[in-house]
């Protein structure tokens, strides 16, 4: 463990992505504290460009898009944390328990797994928040989250199989642990590392996912977010207005957010996997 | 013996690590006759799967450090497939698994400058010979069960009479029945001329017995010793042979699931190993001189040993006893 | 292979079973009473409409017969092809609404996926090859996946669309033509294509570099690839197998992929007016049509199992050992 920190922190990829996760995180939690008003509030000259007083500039209607941009990079990490919580949390249990159990559980959830694989997440996730008018990011991330896990099912299940007829599992087994408790102790450490690649990209699906949503105007109506402001942007032609300052930060800030974690999750699999670390 | 095919002079190939070379052949020298089949014996990490490739192909981390390899006055690695051919551990999953068997071979034998067509008769005499048909020649690997898959690939390594061919724990992989069968086919191979002389790999002192003219024992980057098959396994000169004979378990069980249990401590650290002697920490025999690093020398015709005890020691009658008692259990030292 | 099929086909039966269950269930969820509560949220969008609305809905909904005859009664009305009558775009039926839409879709989609799919492959091909190639192409792959549909679709219309003036960046064809088979209407077809096109494109294509790169360096490693170099092969041949085997992978991915290119598409359809099922998605939420909206979800759900079924039928051509596996199975 130790070891792998070292690695981890000589790794350039796990080192610089991130570096660009936790400035974002940083600046998300932090600068939003200095504005004496809130980001959805009317406050300067209308379509200003950016400058000393505004960095990002003004919206249309004068908002302070830099404002706007931080309190975004809040949802955006709140979302990718609790829907990719969620999505791994489902996708562990469902893949743990198919793998572990076998027999007839094992092809009801290997069925369900392969409907919601085919399933597109995205066109479910439009009907159910048009009808339910998902009004909280919580609620949001459950949504995707509750759609995202099948790939996670089917790899941990694999992974899982493989594990199931080691040894130490035998042991914990004849020493009479529960199902749970095995998984819980014996099985789910053993795959740690592969756990945590997985949650990443399951972050970075579910703030795609969440910008998506929030871009078609379907997002949580109580907060702001980067998909919002993108909607934002483009229904009150920011294009054609020419105040590229509205429209570019909140893309620019979810492509750095997953690229980083795309980058981290490379990275972290040369530190786990010592084979690819000497190439 | 007859004449020789492949010379292997004070050939020394490290790996490249991070933490520095980790020399895993340092400095052999052996010869092997035309039509010989030595064996190459040895624990895991002894350098013997080095010493193979580095006859082959030199992968991205070994390090030509000194020394040459001839065979035939070619100088290796050199003349892959048509002079030096492999069969490797891995048969099994050697071909690959969405090409028709025939296609691959099609595939290698052009680029190599032959015609498929002028090879096939041969081919399937060859097939046919290690009691394969025709057919498996339009077979996915898939279609082919492993024992199958294992004479097809010997076939295919052999189809250009490779003047040197190197097995590689080829039967590692494999139940008792089918390592006598492989076993067997390598040394019909080598009677009917499909290679010239042969180096077989292995863990498995027992089964290399069976058919090796020779045996080449390595230690820790180094020869240990070499002699012919019999004289080797009746009476090996070299503390550590003696113990590899002696702890060699029952016919079928194979020595790689086993460990060592009769010598004590491990093999040292390649990385910077000591100097003297290698084997020297573990030898139950080792005194002074053995600080000095015993020359690969022969002691008897064909019969080469790096040991200074060895070397000073008396009639082979001695030694025979002294294997005699090792095997019935008892402890000559 | 009737196992094999039979089994897929059974998966993609049981996903459209839930996703018209879904279709059907959601609308119950909502709170207080759904008709009373669409009809409200309608009448102020298009009066006109309520009467068949209210028609359909006690018709499907038929709130005085029991759940599950309310169950059959939305199957039977799906199977006849009803699935209501347009508020947006009233009294068009949905269906009708839909059918002239999919061709766009259809239009960016399959060249988009088609393209992106066979670019990435060979770009990530060649990136593992070249050690320079490989610097350029890993980066960019990895911000092109990282990248929002919806914002390169921004991103490209402002440039090449705005600021440029290359392109035009609304709408499926100029207003004031008149569809028909003319050069002029094809050229201005083209040109309003193809921005959506290259922002759709360009994001698959990242992913697919990405992919194919690090499935040719995990087969070059591969034993056969390792044995064929034994046998002094040239590294011409040992590729074009690791290439072809790559690909299977690859093949798996696209339809792991497809609701995402789907999704990618419909947000693309929306930055660029474009009136494919995205656009429709966008204008049925803003006029509460909520027939349009669930006739569409619907659609795009048969259209993605389709997809899967097709490339299910592709991948047993190509893999030697699907198809043996399963000569052997039945």
């Amino acid at each position: 463990m130790r070891e792998q920190f070292y690695f981890a922190f000589r790794n350039r990829k796990v080192v610089g992505g991130l570096s660009v996760i936790l400035g974002l995180l940083v600046l998300g939690l932090v600068a939003p504290l200095f504005a004496d008003y809130g980001p959805n509030e009317y406050v300067g000259p209308p379509a200003a460009p950016p400058s000393g007083e505004f960095l990002f500039g003004t919206t249309t209607f004068g908002q302070d898009v830099f404002l706007q941009f931080t309190t975004g990079l809040r949802s955006t990490f709140l979302v990718g944390v609790l829907g990719g919580g969620i999505a791994a949390l489902i996708g562990m249990t469902i893949g743990f328990v198919a793998g572990y159990r076998g027999g007839l559980l094992d092809e009801v959830l290997n069925m369900l797994t392969n409907v919601v694989l085919v399933l597109p997440a995205l066109a479910v996730l439009i009907i159910l928040h048009a009808y339910l008018g998902i009004k909280s990011i919580p609620a949001q991330a459950l949504f995707i989250g509750a759609f995202s896990w099948p790939w996670v099912a089917r790899a941990v299940r694999a992974q899982t199989l493989s594990l199931r007829s080691r040894e130490f599992v035998d042991l914990a087994r004849l020493s009479g642990m529960g199902t749970m408790r095995i998984i819980r102790r014996e099985i789910a450490p053993n795959m740690s590392s592969y756990l945590l690649l997985t949650f990443i990209l399951l972050f970075g699906g579910a703030v795609l996912f969440a910008a998506t949503l929030d871009f078609i105007g379907l997002g949580p109506t109580e907060s702001v977010s980067l998909g919002l402001m993108m909607n934002n942007a483009v229904h009150w032609s920011a294009l054609h207005l020419g105040l590229w300052w509205w429209f570019v930060p909140p893309g620019l800030g979810i492509t750095a957010i997953v690229g980083a974690l795309y980058v981290t999750n490379v990275g972290l699999d040369e530190v786990f996997n010592p084979r690819l670390r000497e190439m | 013996m007859s004449a020789v095919s492949l010379q292997v002079d004070n050939l020394r190939v490290y790996y490249r690590t991070t933490r520095g070379d980790v020399k895993a052949l340092d400095g052999v020298t052996f010869e092997v006759a035309d039509r010989e089949i030595m064996g190459l014996a040895g624990e895991s990490g002894c350098g013997k799967s080095t010493l193979a490739k580095s006859l082959i192909r030199y992968d991205g981390r070994m390090r030509h450090v000194s020394g040459k390899a001839l065979l035939d006055g070619l100088s290796l690695p050199g003349g892959r497939y048509t002079k030096v051919s492999l069969i490797p551990q891995y048969a099994m999953s050697a071909m690959n698994p969405t090409v028709k068997i025939g296609r691959l071979i099609a595939d290698l034998v052009r680029a190599h400058g032959w015609s498929y067509r002028e090879l096939l008769p041969e081919l399937v005499r060859r097939l046919e010979l290690v009691g394969l048909s025709a057919d498996v020649l339009n077979n996915y690997p898939i279609e082919l069960s492993g024992g199958m898959k294992q004479r097809a690939v010997m076939v295919l390594s052999t189809l250009l009479n490779p003047s040197l061919l190197i097995a590689d724990e080829v039967t590692s992989a494999l139940d008792v029945t089918n390592q006598r069968a492989v076993a067997e086919t390598l040394v019909q191979f080598r009677d009917r001329g499909f290679v010239t002389s042969m180096i077989v790999v292995t863990h498995d002192i027992s089964l290399v017995y069976q058919i090796a003219d020779t045996i080449l024992v390595m230690y820790a980057g180094k020869l240990a010793e070499k002699a012919p098959a019999e004289v080797l396994v009746n009476a090996p000169k070299h503390p550590y042979t003696r113990l590899l004979i002696s702890s060699l378990p029952e016919v079928g069980v194979r020595h790689a699931t086993r460990k060592l249990t009769g010598i004590p401590g491990r093999p040292p650290h390649l990385l910077n190993p000591p100097t003297g002697c290698r084997f020297r920490d573990r030898c139950p025999l080792a005194y002074d001189r053995c600080a000095e690093e015993p020359p690969f020398t022969e002691v008897e015709p064909g019969h080469f040993v790096a040991c200074w005890k060895a070397m000073s020691e008396g009639s082979p009658g001695e030694n025979q006893e002294a294997c005699a008692a090792e095997r019935s259990g008892g402890t000559p030292w | 292979m009737h196992r094999y099929f039979g089994r897929k086909t059974l998966i993609y039966l049981l996903t459209f079973i839930v996703a018209v269950t879904l279709n059907w269930l959601i609308p119950r969820f909502m709170p207080g009473d759904p008709v009373l509560r669409m009809l409200t949220r309608t009448s102020v969008s298009n009066p006109e409409a309520i009467a068949p609305m209210r028609e359909y809905y006690e018709r499907v909904f038929g709130l005085d017969v029991p759940l599950w005859q309310q169950y059959v009664n939305y199957w039977v009305q799906l199977l006849k092809g009803n699935m209501g009558v347009s508020v947006w775009l009233f009294p068009t039926p949905v269906t009708e609404v839909i059918t002239r839409a999919v061709p766009y879709t259809l239009a960016l989609l399959i060249p988009a996926i088609l393209l992106s799919w066979i670019a990435g492959n060979k770009v990530g091909a060649l990136a593992a090859r070249r050690k320079w190639l490989d610097n350029t192409v890993l980066p960019v792959g990895y911000v092109l996946t990282a990248t929002p549909y919806m914002w390169l679709g921004i991103l490209l219309a402002w440039s090449l669309g705005i600021v440029g003036g290359i392109f035009p960046v609304a709408g499926g064809y100029s207003f004031e033509l008149r569809p028909e088979w003319s050069l002029a209407f094809v050229g201005n077809l083209f040109s309003h294509w193809f921005l959506p096109f290259l922002s759709l494109f360009l994001v698959a294509f990242g992913g697919w570099a990405i992919g194919m790169r690090n499935l040719i360096i995990y087969e070059l490693e591969a034993d056969y690839a390792n044995y064929l170099e034994t046998l002094g092969a040239p590294r011409s041949l040992i590729r074009r197998y690791a290439f072809r085997n790559a690909l299977l992978p690859q093949l798996t991915g696209l339809a792991l992929q497809l609701g995402v290119l789907v999704a990618g598409a419909l947000v693309t359809e929306i930055v660029f007016a474009y009136p494919g099922l995205g656009y429709l998605i966008l204008s049925a939420i803003q006029n509460q049509d909520f027939f349009l909206l669930q006739g569409t979800f619907l659609f795009v759900v048969i259209g993605v199992l389709l997809a899967n079924f097709v490339i299910d039928v592709i991948y047993v051509i190509v893999d030697p050992r699907v198809r043996v596996g399963m000569q052997g199975a039945s």
